[in-house]
């Protein structure tokens, strides 16, 4: 735990609007620059400075180690079962013009769901990764 | 004006590469790592590739920064002094494969020609086919995540291999509670099973 207020106040302040810009970076890949890999990385740091400010055992309390571990491969999983279910209506695997009615919705809702699949693994993965890492040594003493 | 720009900032990029080589302290190293991605996120906005430009920014000056700094809080932020006799061979070496890097650099087309072989190949059926096929504005996101969907999926399974690797390495498996768990228990209970 840190004591420098003015590190807390501002942090406090900014890991909303981080997690804000994250999700804003997520959803608007398809029109502007980003997409599911760089949100996912800035829902991460959110995430790290959270830990780095309020310290590890309250960061575990928000994200915890289990659901961390789930999403890792939730992402993951989500994004392979797009695929799946692009086969399962007869198409090729991650073709996602038959998704829907029409090839071009098809596509937006295969983007979107494939984004949300590699946001929420890459997220997962670099708080778990920053967790492990900052955990390694204090935790086991 | 753009090349001014360009010249600047990989000056600077240079600049910062030695300043990194000769630093003893490294953290110090860090921050001026972290620096170095950010005038590379620079550059490349500068090229007109924002996407990667924002990837660099947010995971090489941010994500990888942070992780460096963590792994110096838990060993040292001095580098040792270890004496080593300067290697001839070594430095020919360097010498030589730097000199073929160069020499290879001769080869390729300039940057923004639009005859290099890179815009002649899918590029142009990728150009013509977003916007009827995918309607999506933002063709880097339509090529990365439809016409290359495969590719992506492969790298997020690397993503998740690298995470279980590092699960795997500094133990945050779920085994590890168990184990830990069954020895308090046994340590109370007096050798009961779990």
């Amino acid at each position: 735990m840190i004591r420098h207020v003015i590190l807390r106040v501002l942090s406090k302040l900014l890991i909303p609007l981080i997690m804000l810009f994250a999700l804003y970076v997520q959803f608007h890949g398809d029109y502007g620059p980003g997409g599911g890999f760089q949100a996912g990385v800035i829902f991460g740091a959110a995430i790290i400075l959270y830990a780095l400010m309020f310290g590890l055992e309250a960061a575990r309390r928000v994200f915890p180690p289990r659901v961390l571990e789930f999403l890792v491969a939730f992402g993951l999983l989500l994004y392979g079962s797009v695929g799946v279910a692009a086969i399962l209506e007869g198409g090729n695997f991650l073709d996602y013009s038959v998704l829907a009615h029409e090839p071009v919705h098809g596509q937006h809702l295969g983007i979107l769901l494939v984004e949300l699949g590699v946001g929420i693994t890459v997220a997962s993965v670099m708080a778990t990764i920053f967790l492990l890492f900052a955990g390694r040594g204090r935790s086991d003493v | 004006m753009i090349d001014i720009v360009h010249l600047v900032l990989f000056t600077f990029l240079a600049v910062i590469a030695i300043a990194i080589i000769r630093l003893r302290d490294l953290f110090a190293a860090v921050m001026l790592m972290g620096i170095f991605s950010l005038l590379s996120a620079s550059l490349f906005t500068v090229m007109d590739a924002v996407d990667v430009a924002f990837t660099e920014a947010s995971v090489g000056a941010g994500i990888s920064t942070v992780l460096m700094l963590a792994t110096l809080s838990l060993t040292t932020s001095k580098e040792s002094r270890l004496y080593q006799r300067p290697q001839p061979l070594a430095l020919i070496a360097v010498l030589l494969t730097g000199a073929a890097l160069v020499y290879a650099t001769f080869d390729m087309p300039r940057y923004g020609d639009p005859a290099a072989p890179i815009h002649h190949h899918v590029a142009p059926e990728y150009i013509a086919q977003t916007e009827d096929e995918i309607g999506v504005p933002n063709m880097v996101t339509a090529i990365l995540a439809s016409f290359r969907g495969y590719d992506t999926w492969g790298e997020t399974t690397v993503i998740f291999t690298a995470c279980v690797g590092v699960m795997l390495l500094l133990g945050g498996g779920r085994t590890v509670y168990r184990i830990r768990r069954k020895k308090h228990g046994g340590s109370d209970d007096g050798g009961s099973v779990l």
